[in-house]
């Protein structure tokens, strides 16, 4: 197992709240760099919203609030000093289902590039290569780079999705489920990316697959919901730690299928 | 599946089938009965001569440039009020006390008949702004007249295009701005242009807003400032003073197969526009 390095992403006593309902309570976890990071628990324990929280993805939801502090390497990701559009463009996503634009390969690697300010078009081919490289489907896809998108296999296209959010060169991808909606065969290569990208971005995960976490993280996440339903983080360790040897009841009666 | 629910599948297939083959062939036939009556009409010198002696004779070129003119001005103007003002409703308000007011009010305007639209017109337009009959204060009429259409239409073709899309935009570090262009405008373009096409075609068949605000001019129109028919206009007063069936019924036809060529370019360059990389 590679060793964690240097902390990434920093949160302290992160709360979230949607309107009266509070979805997140106290919230501290260091990320460390250039590992994978796991988050499982129990569906409606607020995995999603916590990854969500990361890249300010909850500012899109009008009744959304956050309270706490979260940095990404020591800087703000919230507050008066921090730019959400920075953010974002440093911590990448890739989403549950692949969501590819209605665009064509090359298109969808460069909307990115392009909405930050990358205009040339020799740039625009390089990212395109590079990025494609990185997910091993540029020998698959280079003589079709101007075919819809949506012509691909679904794994193709999450692999595509993957390309598409490294095209921005992010420093941390996160990933929602970014498996469950592919076949094993898919999964096993996203797997296999995820772990070959860690050499040099930050992921962070939610899954659903304990096996998965097993297999790829270096750190998990076991978050599970209080008397109150809010959503807490109940221990965060390294996974062979946690799977070996759970420190907290309710993650040993989680990991051993007891419930969830 | 029991007989009952097998029989009651057979009559409800029925039933649908009906109704849609009436609909289709009382459409088909009235565009046949006036293609028919009509086409016999037309020749290169009725396109291109103007109306004389009050259109009993002669072409009808007048209402023909008439037409288009009110109806691209009305188009120009009517599209930029009307998709922005979807783009602020759909994108960037939550339903605060503005947007509850421009609905009402777009769905109260969607509901009045266009001869009110024609008084005020007369009334503002023609008289206090002293544009006079003129094609300007038609198509500023009639903008303001399909802007309820095209606002709605806009604003559904909007809120069609998946939250996704959106939500990778922004995930990419793009602005509000950068989402709406590159993955909300793409997808919407479709709905958009159907919502333009939607009221060019009721530009194109207004009467009532017109007589009171683009008058009844048979000459030539020289600039936006001229009076000018529109041809359901000249059909109307063709019909109405009794002058003459025959070219009432040509421009009736010339009517139909403007509004047809105007779906079927206006498709055609949608399909070439959106199209591209897909």
């Amino acid at each position: 197992m590679r060793k964690p390095r240097k902390s990434k992403i920093e949160t302290k006593a992160l709360n979230l709240y949607y309107g009266d309902f509070h979805a997140l309570g106290d919230i501290n976890v260091d990320i460390p760099e250039c590992a994978i990071t796991a988050i499982i628990g129990p569906s409606g324990c607020g995995k999603s919203s916590l990854l969500r929280l990361f890249n300010r993805m909850n500012d899109l939801i009008p009744s959304a609030r956050v309270e706490g502090e979260a940095f990404l390497d020591k800087e703000p990701i919230y507050g008066k000093s921090a730019y959400v559009v920075d953010v974002r463009k440093k911590i990448g996503m890739v989403f549950q289902k692949p969501n590819v634009f209605p665009m064509s390969i090359y298109d969808n690697i460069v909307i990115g590039p392009k909405s930050h300010g990358i205009k040339s078009r020799a740039e625009h081919d390089k990212i395109v290569e590079t990025s494609l490289t990185q997910v091993a489907l540029w020998d698959e896809v280079k003589d079709i780079l101007r075919k819809p998108a949506q012509e691909l296999s679904a794994g193709a296209q999450q692999r595509l999705c993957i390309a598409r959010a490294l095209a921005v060169n992010p420093e941390v991808i996160l990933m929602d489920e970014s498996c469950s909606a592919l076949d094993p065969e898919s999964t096993m290569k996203i797997e296999g990316l995820m772990l070959e990208l860690a050499q040099k971005y930050t992921i962070i995960i939610v899954t659903h697959n304990m096996e998965q976490a097993i297999r790829v993280s270096d750190m998990s996440m076991f978050m599970m919901i209080d008397d109150k339903r809010i959503g807490r983080l109940v221990e965060y360790s390294s996974t062979s730690l946690m799977f070996s040897n759970p420190k907290d009841k309710r993650t040993e009666d989680y990991i051993t299928g007891r419930f969830g | 599946m029991n007989v009952n629910s097998r029989t009651a599948e057979k009559i409800a297939k029925g039933f649908i089938w009906v109704i849609a083959l009436t609909v289709i062939a009382v459409l088909i036939f009235i565009i046949a009965f006036i293609l028919y009556r009509g086409l016999s009409v037309i020749n290169w010198e009725f396109l291109t001569s103007v109306p004389r002696r009050s259109g009993r004779i002669g072409g009808i070129a007048s209402p023909i440039v008439g037409t288009l003119s009110v109806t691209v001005l009305a188009v120009m103007i009517a599209m930029p009020f009307g998709v922005g003002t979807a783009f602020y409703l759909a994108e960037y308000t939550r339903g605060g006390i503005v947007t509850r007011i421009i609905r009402f009010c777009t769905e109260s305007l969607a509901g009045i008949p266009s001869i009110i639209y024609g008084l005020f017109g007369f009334i503002f337009f023609v008289d206090v702004l002293g544009l006079d009959w003129s094609i300007l204060s038609g198509g500023l009429t009639v903008a303001i007249m399909i802007l309820p259409t095209l606002i709605r239409t806009s604003e559904e073709a909007i809120r069609s295009v998946p939250k996704t899309y959106r939500e990778v935009s922004y995930s990419l570090g793009g602005t509000k701005w950068q989402t709406i262009r590159k993955a909300v405008v793409p997808s919407a373009i479709r709905g958009i242009s159907n919502g333009l096409i939607l009221s060019v075609g009721r530009c194109v068949a207004e009467t009532a807003a017109l007589i009171m605000t683009a008058g009844d001019e048979l000459v030539m129109p020289r600039s936006v400032m001229d009076s000018s028919r529109t041809m359901a206009v000249h059909f109307y007063t063709l019909v109405m003073e009794g002058l003459s069936e025959r070219n009432a019924y040509g421009t009736a036809a010339v009517l139909i197969i403007l509004v047809f060529l105007i779906n079927v370019v206006a498709n055609a360059m949608i399909n070439r526009f959106v199209a591209k990389g897909r």
